[in-house]
């Protein structure tokens, strides 16, 4: 039978490539959403495999808000990104200093 | 058995693709592998019997945030390979921090252990399956329970859109538009002459 630490190994192991897509592709604002968004999916397999083995529905109600953040997230992200591309004609991280003192 | 070799196909598959977002050197690349991490996602999901969080994760995930980020890949013109190009620069201090989270977590993972109070200190217990489906009990606690914090999360979603909107929406000045309210107001003492022209002379 598959426990529940099978679940929170899983989950470890896609946050830890996450973290190590956003470390990769320091240059590239579309590959670092897309680590976050798969961040939040592991957050969101640890809420749920939680919530299915202790038998308490909360967690599943967590994952839905986290779920809404999430869409959320990607949205405005994505709006900023097609807005400076736009006014500098990049995406790359280090070009973004429009703001620098 | 066949519940065990479906959750390691679904792990195995989600971990790769995962894997393969990060890696891959074409960004469409990157989004469709993403697209088969959240449906194995899904599959793990359902294996713990939380169907409706596995359908909102494929219709939400699945077939709004990976489109849009599709569009917004195919509608840039960026040069991605040159954004590759120092890839390899930071694969070092990536795989220390990688390592070191790793190890931090599978240490709490080897020593962790529901607590004796837990299975009391439950909010909403769920009903065995055989009674209501996970939707219906979803349902149960979403709409009288957490009712206000869902209202919320749909003021969150609007100002989302709001603000995508906003940020993205540009007026050229040199495109042509309608005016309708300066077609309305248009007269015909001020937008018709009348000329009497006599024959055979013209103006």
């Amino acid at each position: 039978m598959v426990g529940l630490e099978n679940y929170l190994a899983v989950a470890a192991t896609l946050f830890v490539i996450g973290i190590f897509g956003l470390f990769l592709n320091r240059k590239n604002v579309i590959i670092i959403l897309m680590s976050i968004e798969l961040m939040l999916l592991a957050v969101n397999i640890n809420f749920v495999a939680f919530s299915s083995f202790l038998g308490d529905l909360t967690g599943q109600v967590f994952t839905m808000f986290v779920l809404t953040v999430a869409a959320a997230e990607a949205a405005i992200g994505l709006a900023i990104l097609v807005c400076f591309f736009r006014n500098r004609g990049t995406i790359a991280v280090e070009d973004v200093n429009n703001m620098k003192g | 058995m066949i519940q065990v070799f479906a959750f390691y196909l679904f792990a195995a598959l989600v971990v790769l693709s995962a894997v393969c977002v990060i890696t891959a050197r074409n960004p469409v690349h990157s989004v469709l592998w993403l697209i088969l991490a959240f449906f194995n996602a899904a599959g793990l999901m359902v294996l713990v019997g939380a169907e409706f969080i596995a359908m909102l994760l494929v219709i939400v995930y699945v077939g709004a945030v990976a489109v849009l980020f599709l569009f917004v890949v195919m509608m840039l013109d960026v040069d991605f390979a040159e954004l590759k190009a120092e890839m390899a620069k930071y694969i070092p201090v990536a795989l220390l921090i990688g390592v070191v989270i790793l190890m931090q977590l599978s240490m709490a993972l080897g020593i962790w252990a529901f607590a004796p109070e837990a299975e009391a200190l439950r909010a909403n217990v769920a009903p065995p399956t055989a009674e209501m489906t996970n939707t219906a009990a979803l349902g149960m606690v979403l709409y009288d329970k957490y009712l206000i914090l869902f209202q919320l999360s749909g003021m969150v979603l609007l100002v989302a859109m709001i603000g995508a909107i906003l940020l993205t929406l540009r007026h050229r000045t040199y495109v042509k538009r309608q005016d309708v309210l300066a077609q309305m107001y248009r007269d015909p003492a001020t937008a018709l002459e009348l000329r009497d022209v006599e024959p055979g002379q013209g103006l």
